[in-house]
């Protein structure tokens, strides 16, 4: 993949903002190479893409790509990016967001966005952590985790992104890691090939921020980490129904897949009679 | 000249837009009017109150000071919003349901319920308080209550609004 | 449809909040994103109701921060945006605001204003968010902020609004009041062959040589829309003239935010619009914006019918801060006298305006009626300077 990365890089980066700010180990970078990829093999215009983002690493993203990119506030991609896709109902809208953005600050327009259901291709980078304010607990750090904020161990239950989606009512709804590269580019494809709100989250490793406190601040062991407590969907199906029910990996793929009619469409439809 | 007409009543007696119908009609008229209203955060129920000011030039303060007429068609309405009277001013309540002393009584539900139906009642009153001011053409009137109510309701709004003028022309003659 | 069919007519008897939908529709607004809250759930209502009709959009977002943000998303994608709320819902677009004018982006808030603080009586009146609207917003920002008081001018000063906007490249708020909002008067509306919308000018450079935020002539740049291939990055963080953050540069962040600004102080008088009813000899003067300015004149007549002299200034800009006109104005006076429904927001403003020139007296009322004229009346007879002649 690396040449392919630098065609990639040389095509769609914008250059004056290289090097990028992430960390040794971090893989919010990978996670941009797998965006621009599936973007280049679907073949969109990028004058025709708009990159929403709120605030933390993952949402340094857009600032990285020579597109039209909407860098917002706090928690607020998914609010900025309706109003880009239902002003613009041509354009593609690409939100680069956290778990800490999306599923705290902005829980509430994560799970209206979903309900709406206006084409917009979610990208979550779910690190376990607040990175840019240097490793504090999110609404998806796992129980016990000691972070900068939970220095005794998080009491809380973390959410499971996919399952708030599917809940909230996204037509399409997978979870990968970054060490399945050609899966991961797959799934954002499918994402983007959606006609309605696609999640997409994707499991990185933040050595700096969560792996310091527990375990993982060693970049290779962090990755690996990810590897050795994951399970493709396909894998968990092929268990026998007793190793199923005591599977306690996190189950990766396409976690759901189910057509519903998208916002603007529905919206142009209902114009025509009212105009 | 500057009229001041306030009307009140329960939410859901059709207040405000009796005091709209007012308004719009008087512009319609070639006045300028201002209908202003309060109302408690419930849609049903509590002390609504309507305010119309009618002018033949600019009308600068919105609200009434002194009313020329006021009209409650509910006993806390008239409680609490039929003070301030001009001297001369009249101050009229439904016969059902409020007591006053010293108003003039007008049977607006009554004669609803005659025409068809009291949900009119406010209607009856517009009839009656138009012919009363004497500002307005009917025919405008007329025109802008049917313009302002619901599709399907225009014969019963009208037989009212020509019993309020009726009940009005009988007073006086 | 045209907008004067979508509406209905173009002479109507009709609500303020009504009336701001209708300036919108007729200054070019064609998103709208907002959140029921009395007394401005009519303008979000009238919204819903018109801009499918002339093919505009419409959005009930889930609350307030969310209605400024795809606002604020709408106008990058090439619309003119507007929201429309009260004041727990202005609390909650703060930051959307300070987003707004960080970026540079054009949009419209209507603020129907009612009692606060907090959630306070929905029903009522109120001009407690007055200095809300100018510093609500953490950093150093400009607004531009008109006070209407008749439905017409919520036609007009919203229309107004869009046009301003633009030009400026900001957030324009459009302060009504719970009164304003929902009282009703005749509009007349210009007729359909009059009004005259036009899209937002491309930038007359092209990609590749367009600087997103430098300001090509005086201080507000150009605007390239997304989807036009000029690849523009929009942050709310300081930026360069290439819109690319910079965040550790003294240099660059004083120039941005200055710039941004003084764009909006630099055109004060351009941008003033008041009411000026001076009396010969008057040594005592009111000034008033919004709906208490009709009270003013009330007041205003009443003296005057008395045989008394004084002078009205109403502010129908309220910011950029009318300065040198209420020094003019006020240089006659000995007393001025600043009615709101608060208990003093903008008679502070006038008094640092006037820096002792003249006393200035807050008239003062809160609780849901508005000021009466002979409320004013009082408070201009209560003090020991004679005002009769």
């Amino acid at each position: 993949m690396f040449n392919q990365a630098r065609e990639i890089r040389n095509k769609y980066i914008r250059e004056e903002m290289w090097p990028s700010i992430f960390c040794t180990g971090c893989g919010i970078g990978n996670v941009l190479n797998y965006a621009l990829r599936a973007i280049d093999e679907i073949g969109l215009d990028i004058d025709k893409v708009t990159f929403c983002s709120g605030i933390g690493c993952s949402s340094r993203l857009p600032g990285y790509i020579e597109a039209d990119g909407l860098h917002t506030t706090h928690g607020r991609a998914l609010a900025f990016a309706t109003g880009v896709k239902l002003a613009a109902p041509d354009l593609s809208v690409v939100v680069f967001t956290g778990d800490g953005d999306m599923a705290g600050i902005g829980g509430n327009h994560f799970i209206h966005a979903a309900r709406r259901n206006a084409d917009i291709t979610v990208i979550c980078i779910n690190n376990y952590t607040y990175g840019m304010t240097g490793g504090q607990c999110s609404p998806t750090t796992p129980g016990e985790s000691k972070t900068t904020t939970t220095p005794y161990g998080n009491l809380e239950e973390p959410f499971d992104l996919c399952r708030l989606a599917i809940g909230a009512g996204a037509p399409f709804v997978a979870r990968w890691t970054v060490g399945y590269p050609y899966e991961t580019v797959n799934a954002i494809k499918a994402a983007m090939e959606t006609k309605g709100f696609a999640f997409v989250e994707l499991l990185v490793p933040c050595p700096t921020g969560y792996g310091k406190e527990n375990r993982l601040k060693d970049a290779r062991a962090s990755w690996e980490w990810y590897k050795q407590n994951t399970i493709t969907a396909a894998d968990l199906r092929a268990l026998s129904p007793e190793e199923r029910a005591k599977n306690e990996k996190i189950v990766v793929g396409t976690i759901w897949h189910q057509d519903r009619p998208e916002l603007t469409a529905r919206y142009a439809e209902a114009v025509k009679t009212i105009s | 000249m500057r009229r001041e007409i306030r009307i009140c009543g329960f939410g859901g007696q059709g207040i405000i837009l009796a005091g709209v119908i007012l308004g719009e009609a008087a512009t319609k008229a070639g006045f300028q009017a201002v209908q202003t209203q309060s109302y408690g955060p419930e849609s049903r129920g509590g002390a609504a109150r309507s305010e119309v000011v009618i002018s033949d030039g600019p009308i600068d303060y919105p609200r009434v000071t002194k009313a020329d007429v006021v009209v409650a068609l509910s006993q806390p309405a008239y409680d609490r919003f039929a003070g301030d009277i001009v001297s001369g001013g009249a101050v009229i309540v439904d016969e059902s349901g409020v007591t006053a002393e010293g108003a003039e009584v007008q049977p607006f539900t009554a004669t609803a319920q005659e025409v068809g139906h009291k949900i009119v009642t406010n209607i009856v009153m517009v009839g009656y308080l138009g012919a009363r001011l004497d500002l307005i053409d009917p025919a405008i009137l007329e025109e802008t209550v049917l313009r302002n109510v619901p599709p399907g309701t225009e014969e019963l709004n009208r037989k009212a609004l020509k019993a309020g003028q009726e009940l009005f022309a009988a007073q006086v003659s | 449809m045209n907008i004067i069919e979508a509406i209905g007519g173009r002479e109507l008897f009709t609500q303020g909040d009504v009336a701001c939908a209708y300036g919108a529709l007729l200054g070019g607004c064609t998103f709208f994103a907002g959140y029921p809250i009395t007394p401005a759930t009519e303008v979000a209502e009238a919204m819903s109701r018109l801009l499918p009709k002339i093919r505009g959009v419409t959005v009930q977002m889930e609350d307030e921060i969310a209605s400024i943000s795809a606002v604020i998303g709408a106008s990058w994608a090439g619309r003119r945006a507007m929201t429309a709320t009260s004041g727990p819902g202005f609390s909650l677009m703060m930051e959307g605001i300070g987003y707004a004018c960080m970026t540079e982006t054009p949009c419209v808030i209507v603020n129907v204003q009612r009692s606060g603080p907090s959630t306070g009586q929905p029903t009522e009146p109120a001009q407690g968010d007055m200095m809300q609207a100018r510093w609500g917003s953490h950093g150093d920002n400009e607004l531009i902020v008109l006070a209407p008081n008749s439905v017409q001018e919520c036609v007009d000063l919203t229309r107004l609004a869009f046009e301003l906007a633009d030009r400026f490249r900001n957030p324009v708020f459009v302060m009504t009041d719970g009164e304003v909002g929902h009282m009703r008067e005749k509009i007349v509306l210009p007729a359909a062959e009059e009004i005259d919308i036009r899209p937002r000018p491309a930038p007359s450079t092209p990609p590749g040589e367009f600087v997103p935020f430098k300001a090509v002539k005086g201080k507000v740049p150009e605007m390239a829309s997304f989807g036009t291939g000029y690849h523009t990055y929009v942050t709310g963080l300081t930026h360069k003239e290439s819109g690319l953050p910079t965040t550790d540069n003294a240099e660059e962040h004083t120039g941005l935010i200055r710039r941004i600004c003084e764009k909006i102080t630099d055109a004060t008088d351009e941008l003033t619009r008041v009411e000026m009813d001076q009396d010969d000899g008057a040594t005592v003067g009111i000034v008033s914006y919004g709906i208490s300015s009709r009270s003013a004149a009330g007041a205003v007549r009443l003296l005057r019918a008395e045989g008394m002299k004084v002078s009205h200034l109403r502010l129908v800009t309220v910011y950029p801060f009318p300065e040198r006109v209420i020094r003019d104005f006020a240089a006659p006076l000995s007393r001025v006298l600043v009615p709101e429904l608060n208990l003093g927001q903008i008679c502070h403003t006038v008094r640092e305006a006037l820096d002792g020139a003249a006393a200035v007296e807050k008239v003062s009322k809160i609780g849901g009626e508005i000021i009466t004229p002979d409320e004013i009346v009082e408070a201009v007879l209560s003090s020991g300077e004679p005002v009769k002649v």
